[in-house]
């Protein structure tokens, strides 16, 4: 066994992609839930609006430019037709709606019905070639080195991937240290105290909804145009769920907890992955217990494991001090 | 009835429902009922302006109700109520505390993982960074730098100032209750609605805490107040409202309410004609 | 090794799990068939009738049958698929020469297979009387789906009543149930006992781990003074951490229980009824009713009424509100391990079963009124009935869909829930 290899796949992983577009839905959800304190347990179809919302313009002959902007755009209004009717509602029952409404997106997009627009079952495919052919790299170079080698392909994925992230980063950064942020900090720790002191929770608890979507949309538009394919059950509430665990674990409510979370989910999730394999295939003992599907969905019992105990034994997050925590006590 | 003088020169007959000579908040017909419990039931109420009126009645009694219709925190089955003259019915909470009507909560309501500081800034009328677009925008620090001076005016008057940075959540229970009146001033009311604000205080502190409600309302405030200590209301209030089964049951200045015969029976129940003084 | 011997595991509480061969990734697996109707001699092709396949009520395809009446439906993989054929979609004098046969529930299909299906047809089927037997068969449905609804719901709803937690791993004691009675109740494991018998062990297990998820789990939480937004989140990492352990242990695949397994529908005023799921109407009713009796009369019933209606007041006036809420969670854990078990009955078993119904417990529940008990039951069947009956007028791959709309629907409406009043549980 390779331990250099598991620690590669971890590695590579951790500075892929698929973890620079989790961490951009993280930014998304922790100024919703780390931030406003709204449980959005919907989060996963502001990347379903994203990824679709790019893909289909796209599809019916629009340029890639116009694609992003309803991508974005559709997820914006997605946060405001849902919050509108729900954000007045008491904080369980957005809950409640926020992962029923996903699932009829997911059900819709995937429906026969919808199929002459979204590809149903099938999906959309081809629609991110614009995007690859401004790759300044030549795509299947090699850079690089040792274990931790990339194609130039995936390292311009990579690169605008993790420049987005950024950007995220430092638009949060800019609103959360503002006096808005301020009143949305206000308002996860009591909306009837901010309510009282004059400050209108529910617009903003509405706008956080909005940007949030707005910013995991662009993730749903970066797995779309990585993979040149997206399907409706990529989807699935559990991608909101791991979207939980990385806020959580990287600290909800700091700026840049959402991006810690997501790295260091993404190195444990895929190390564990590629643990897993090898001792299935390399270790007999583990080979007889577990097929190689199996040993796969080890991974995700560990994830739902690690939610209940990180929310319960440590909520501000790996690195956060316990300061703020303690502060917490009535 | 009789007439017994409200504040150095003001003569008002001690009867529920009473016109005040400057009224800054008048209800009218207000209805509110839970189930089949009429929980607030006041055919007509006035707050005389720059006064310290307090509400007291039995537990249920409909006070805190009262206070959550008042300030939007729920809206009536029927009647209209008006601050200033500006009609309150179906405002929402938050322009409830913008047009100058601030109130606390009984369990009191600090922002915990806010420093105190920040608690009290959150409460800034003048901010243009508090919307989505000043925020983006940007250029809010000068007003951010005025409201801080008036935030630390403020807290040094509570004697909050070495609590200034510390999170809220740390605080005292008595010094919350301070924190809380402190961040109300902050938003710049005309009245003030303080729920029980001496509920579960050292009693030490419940004096300085009496000194502060005072003082909102030399500085030109009203202030309306719930309590339970009669010691406390008759010690600070011009005028006392007894609220009994959601409705008025009596209204004048606390010497006469002590021994208004309907008061004690609200309070202790079926002893018509008892002797009970 | 067998599925049943690891099943016994899962009761035993280990977590040694046994290799099963991987499904080969396939993918060209299809369902298909020629519709052909049959007057004296003659064949004719019958053009232009919609078939869909779906798979535990997630619809996968359909297709309409061509000029030689030929019709195929890709599938995404081997498994068990339901096969219907959309009756009003027949031209006028042509029907089923069986109208049970509408709906193949368990058509098995092996890697790569491309698997053909006949549906008869033949004179008849006048279009009057085919569609006044559709709708009570969708309403038969309606109601059975809905007696699953109604049991899981009310527990759901209870808990939410004494303890303001939204229990969203309520769906894997869904699951369990359903499984565990596998478990008991599948041939070459231990007892093979009958489905009626197996139940009764499984709806037990499952209570008991509902009082120990109490008592050991949200107990400790509730101590700790965890925020309630918290412990919705510590609920979803329990229903993901639940839900993959059982699709480790049980596998990915749907089965059925092999008692009344295809049992014949007998035509009931026209209306084709299948024995086991008027049974399962029945007996539920029956419970449902038990459990208004228990909330009315018993002492533990009246305390739990009293703890959802104040705690404050309850625990004051010397009831022990951690006795009745672990006595809560036993209730509902039964309650949705029941429901689990005629679910499992009515369609088929699998690992995401629960899951993919709490999203209709939630639509219940929030039309009932969320910590009602008797509201929720009605929420339960109503949503049951409506979810059936859009088949009537949406694709059926769409009829959760209808479920989830009544649920924003009342949000917006009326959220507090048609029953919703101060009287949160009674």
């Amino acid at each position: 066994m390779d331990l250099m290899q598991i620690l590669a796949a971890g590695v590579l992983a951790t500075i892929g992609p698929v973890t620079a577009g989790y961490a951009l839905s993280a930014i998304g959800l922790n100024l919703q839930f780390g931030y406003a304190g709204l449980l959005n347990f919907g989060h996963v179809a502001s990347m379903l609006v994203g990824a679709y919302g790019t893909a289909m313009t796209v599809e019916f002959g629009g340029p890639l430019w116009l694609g992003l902007i309803v991508g974005v755009v559709a997820a914006v209004l997605l946060g405001l037709l849902l919050g509108l009717p729900t954000l007045r509602l008491r904080a369980d029952y957005f809950a409640i709606t926020s992962i029923a409404a996903a699932e009829v997106l997911r059900l819709v997009v995937r429906s026969s019905w919808a199929e002459p627009l979204t590809g149903g079952v099938f999906g959309l495919q081809g629609f991110g070639r614009d995007f690859h052919a401004l790759n300044p790299f030549p795509t299947s170079e090699l850079y690089g080195f040792g274990q931790f080698v990339v194609t130039g392909r995936a390292l311009w994925v990579i690169l605008v991937g993790w420049a987005l992230v950024l950007l995220a980063t430092l638009f949060i950064a800019r609103l959360i240290k503002s006096p808005w942020g301020r009143v949305l900090k206000a308002i996860r720790e009591d909306e009837d105290a901010t309510r009282s002191l004059g400050r209108n929770v529910f617009a903003y608890k509405l706008q956080a909804l909005m940007i949030g979507g707005g910013i995991a949309s662009l993730a749903g538009i970066l797995f779309a145009l990585e993979q040149q394919s997206i399907h409706p059950d990529a989807f699935q509430p559990r991608i909101t769920f791991l979207l939980f665990v990385m806020v959580i674990l990287g600290g909800a409510g700091s700026i840049w907890g959402a991006v810690l979370g997501a790295a260091v989910f993404g190195f444990l999730f895929y190390a564990t992955d590629a643990l897993m394999a090898r001792l299935q295939a390399n270790v007999d003992f583990v080979g007889a217990i577990f097929s190689p599907a199996e040993a796969g969905l080890i991974k995700y019992i560990l994830v739902g494991v690690a939610l209940m105990l990180l929310m319960a034994f440590r909520p501000q997050g790996l690195l956060r001090s316990r300061d703020e925590g303690r502060a917490d006590g009535s | 009835m009789k007439v017994e003088p409200m504040g150095p020169e003001l003569e008002i007959a001690h009867q529920p429902g009473v016109a005040k000579p400057d009224p800054v908040l008048t209800i009218d017909g207000m209805q509110r009922a839970f189930g089949g419990l009429m929980a607030v039931n006041i055919d007509h109420l006035e707050i005389q302006r720059n006064t310290i009126t307090s509400i007291i009645g039995p537990n249920g009694a409909g006070k805190t109700t009262l206070f959550n219709l008042l300030t939007g925190f729920e809206s009536p089955d029927r009647g209209q109520y008006s601050l200033d003259g500006e009609m309150l019915v179906g405002v929402p909470a938050h322009q409830v505390a913008q047009r100058g009507m601030v109130r606390t909560f009984q369990l009191t309501k600090v922002l915990p993982r806010l420093t105190v500081l920040e608690n009290m800034l959150v409460a800034a009328k003048a901010q243009p960074g508090a919307t989505f677009r000043g925020a983006v925008v940007g250029g809010w620090q000068r007003a951010e730098r005025q409201n801080e001076e008036q935030a630390r005016g403020i807290l040094q008057r509570f004697g909050l100032t070495a609590m200034a940075d510390e999170y809220a959540g740390r605080l005292s229970g008595g010094q919350r209750k301070l924190l809380e009146m402190a961040r109300a001033l902050m938003a710049r009311p005309t009245v003030v609605m303080l729920d029980e604000p001496t509920a579960g205080v050292n009693p030490v502190l419940i004096q300085s805490l009496l000194e502060h409600v005072k003082g909102l309302k030399a500085s030109g405030m009203t202030v309306l107040f719930v309590e339970h200590d009669m010691d406390v209301v008759q010690s600070i209030s011009d005028w006392v409202v007894v609220v009994g089964e959601g409705q008025v049951i009596a209204e004048g200045p606390p010497g006469a309410i002590a021994r208004n015969p309907a008061v004690i029976e609200a309070y202790l129940g079926q002893h018509r004609g008892e002797d009970v003084e | 090794m067998s599925r049943p011997v690891r099943l016994l595991l899962v009761l035993a509480g280990t977590l040694i799990i046994l290799a099963s061969p991987l499904s080969a990734l396939a993918q060209d697996e299809t369902i298909g068939g020629t519709l052909v109707y049959r007057a004296a001699d003659e064949r004719t092709p019958v053009e232009g009738v919609t078939i869909s396949v779906s798979q535990d009520g997630t619809e996968i395809g359909s297709a309409v049958s061509d000029a030689e009446g030929r019709w195929e439906v890709p599938l995404p993989g081997p498994g068990t698929y339901q096969v219907t054929l959309e009756v009003t979609t027949l031209p006028e004098g042509v029907g089923l020469t069986d109208p049970t046969k509408v709906e193949l529930p368990n058509v098995n299909v092996l890697s790569g297979q491309r698997r053909s299906v006949i549906f008869p047809l033949g004179e008849g089927g006048v279009v009057g009387p085919a569609v006044y037997g559709r709708i009570g068969a969708l309403l038969v449905a309606g109601f059975k789906l809905g007696a699953t609804i109604a049991l899981a719901a009310v527990g759901l709803s209870l808990i939410y009543g004494v303890t303001r937690l939204v229990n969203f791993a309520h769906a894997e004691l869904v699951t369990l149930g359903a499984v565990l009675a596998y478990a008991f109740h599948a041939p070459g494991f231990g007892p093979s006992l009958p489905l009626v018998l197996a139940s009764i062990p499984a709806v037990i297990l499952v209570a008991g781990f509902g009082g120990l998820q109490s008592r050991y789990l949200w107990r400790p939480l509730r101590k700790r003074g965890t925020a309630l937004l918290s412990l919705m989140v510590v609920s979803i990492g329990l229903s993901f951490a639940l839900r993959s352990l059982i699709q480790l242990t049980f596998g990915g695949q749907p089965v059925a229980y092999p008692d009344f397994a295809g049992q014949p529908a007998i035509p009931v005023l026209g209306i084709p009824m299948v024995p086991k799921h008027l049974v399962t109407i029945g007996v539920t009713i029956v419970i449902l009713f038990l459990v208004t009796q228990f909330l009315q009369r018993s002492r533990a019933g009246t305390a739990m009424r009293a703890v959802a209606d104040d705690r404050d007041l309850a625990e004051s006036s010397g009831i022990n509100v951690d006795r009745v809420i672990h006595i809560t969670w036993i209730l509902a854990a039964f309650l949705a391990a029941l429901g689990g078990v005629f679910y499992g009955l009515n369609e088929s078993v699998s690992y995401e079963m629960g899951f993919r119904i709490l999203l209709l417990l939630f639509a219940a529940v929030v039309l009932g009124g969320l910590g009602t008990a008797y509201g929720v039951m009605v929420g339960g069947f109503v949503v049951g009935i409506v979810v059936e009956m859009s088949t009537l007028v949406l694709p059926a791959e769409l009829k959760v869909v209808s479920g989830l709309l009544i649920l924003i629907v009342m949000l917006l409406v009326r959220p507090q829930g048609i029953f919703g009043s101060r009287e949160r549980i009674g």
